[in-house]
């Protein structure tokens, strides 16, 4: 049973490792700073939450756990509004002549 | 070579690298991060000799660790001053230069503090 | 393993101090300095620094990134003007020697440290049973050394007026920073409204959980700062203006109650901040819960700066 969770673990975290690489190649590569805030997103998202998700079968109580699952939340939500505000602010500055 | 001394020696760098910073960098503003450099070099420094002194049972000496909080905290409030001043002098004089035959108001009288 | 993630932690640092001190716009070398001060923390946490650790994430990372990031933008019509003083070649060859002269000096020190290291927790665990808190760091900046931490939040107080002594005369008394406007329905306000009360819980219980844990009321007092900050940023509330009897009380409220206790201890145990026997928990908890709300006002209000606004007639 635990060479299974293991082996989840492993999986998710190098999933995670791979997501994070391919936002971090989009930051450096991609032409423009709305495409690389496209590419960021991934990292926030899919790459903190498969690490998270790894990691889960580790921990030894719920709340931690629990708090780990928090913390994924937090960094979504700070992730997405910096975002917005980001992306807003590049549209002000284009449109203005 | 174990973590402390890898530590102790970045720690060591960092502050050369800092310096090199203060010396070089013109613009008030970078100076005072090279300062914030310096700093944190210092603290890495600390914090080395702390991990060094691990002993019953805890994993560092804890005195030179609370020292370093204080360290931390003191060290933010003077970067607050310093970036204050700084901001200050931007709008007394519309330059931050620290050259000294730079103008000392931009309009004579316009607040006098 | 261990071995590699630590040198790779320090290429990383050494990479990221160097790129904030050469880039060639200040704002890339703020960006730069943040993610410096968040590797910054795994360091702590390689060095086993938890407390550290922590405060270094508040403080180094979040607190005085945001400072220099504000910094940097009102003073983006400078920097061109600064790089025409730039020094020539031979004066950057000199500050290179120099430092790695520093440099070598330092790191010669730490290669001829004494062995076995000369250290304080043995004293630290022999005497920590008195103060009833199980953190070792918490027991040094409360009961060991409580005069170091007396005198920091007495320092912290004097840069915050240091702060304010530089408003010009006519806004002395007024609210510092400029008012914020944010789309009242747009995602800053939104998240202003959502983050702060998990943000004041995580403070509020990282305060509380310092006494036997990792943690304590630098910590909790930054998260809260922050949570204010982000009120204040995105509209919702106003700096309050520097004049207010309330906001005067409560700053001096923890240096005073913490001077006070200490006094106390001089009649009743012999020495200045020495506490009597079976109630030095209870005094340690007396001393941070006044620290708390001037430490957060601190904080927060160093962060704003200066007044801006005058007093309302």
């Amino acid at each position: 049973m635990s060479f299974i969770l293991d082996l989840w673990t492993v999986i998710a975290v190098a999933g995670g490792a791979v997501f994070f690489l391919a936002g971090t190649t989009g930051l450096l590569r991609f032409p423009d700073a709305l495409t690389r805030l496209h590419a960021l997103t991934k990292a926030d998202n899919l790459g903190l939450g498969l690490v998270v998700l790894g990691l889960l079968p580790q921990v030894d109580s719920v709340s931690t756990g629990l708090k780990l699952l928090c913390i994924w939340g937090l960094v979504l939500l700070s992730g997405a509004t910096a975002s917005q505000l980001i992306a807003r602010a590049l549209l002000r500055r284009d449109a203005r002549p | 070579m174990n973590a402390a001394t890898l530590f102790g020696l970045c720690a060591a760098a960092l502050i050369g690298i800092g310096l090199y910073g203060l010396i070089v960098n013109p613009h008030p503003l970078r100076k005072i991060l090279a300062f914030n450099v310096i700093g944190s070099g210092v603290f890495m420094l600390f914090g080395a000799i702390a991990r060094r002194g691990a002993a019953a049972g805890m994993g560092g000496d804890p005195v030179p660790q609370a020292l370093l909080i204080t360290g931390i905290v003191v060290a933010f409030s003077a970067t607050a001053l310093a970036v204050a001043l700084l901001l200050r002098l931007f709008d007394e004089t519309g330059s931050v230069t620290l050259a000294s035959d730079a103008p000392d108001k931009v309009q004579p009288g316009i607040d006098d503090a | 393993m261990i071995d590699a993630l630590n040198i790779g932690l320090a290429g990383l640092i050494l990479g990221l101090a160097f790129w904030s001190i050469i880039a060639r716009e200040a704002f890339a070398a703020v960006a730069g300095f943040m993610a410096y001060g968040l590797l910054l923390t795994l360091v702590w946490v390689q060095l086993h620094g938890i407390d550290v650790a922590l405060t270094e994430a508040a403080i180094g990372g979040g607190l005085t990134g945001a400072l220099l990031i504000g910094a940097v933008s009102r003073l983006r019509s400078t920097e061109a003007a600064a790089r025409a003083e730039q020094p020539g070649a031979p004066a950057r060859w000199l500050a290179a020697g120099v430092s790695a002269a520093v440099a070598a000096a330092l790191a010669l020190c730490v290669l001829v440290l004494p062995d076995p290291a000369p250290t304080l927790a043995p004293a630290v665990a022999t005497h920590i049973a008195v103060t009833e808190v199980g953190n070792p760091i918490t027991a040094v900046l409360m009961a060991f050394r409580a005069m170091d931490t007396l005198l920091e939040a007495i320092v912290l107080l004097f840069a915050l007026i240091g702060v304010w002594s530089l408003a010009p005369d006519r806004f002395w008394g007024g609210r510092p920073g400029l008012r914020q406007h944010a789309d009242p329905n747009g995602i800053l306000a939104y998240v202003a409204r959502i983050l702060p009360p998990i943000g004041v819980i995580a403070g509020i219980y990282i305060f509380w959980v310092g006494a036997d844990h990792p943690g304590g009321k630098f910590q909790g007092a930054t998260l809260m700062a922050a949570m204010w900050l982000l009120v204040m940023m995105a509209g919702l509330a106003d700096a309050p203006p520097i004049s207010r009897t309330w906001l005067r009380l409560l700053l001096v409220a923890g240096p005073l109650v913490f001077i006070a206790i200490g006094v106390v201890g001089v009649v009743t145990a012999d020495a200045f901040l020495a506490y009597p026997e079976g109630i030095a928990k209870p005094l340690i908890l007396v001393i941070e819960f006044a620290l708390m709300p001037t430490l957060t006002l601190i904080l927060g209000l160093m962060l704003v700066g200066a007044p801006k606004r005058g007093p309302l007639p």
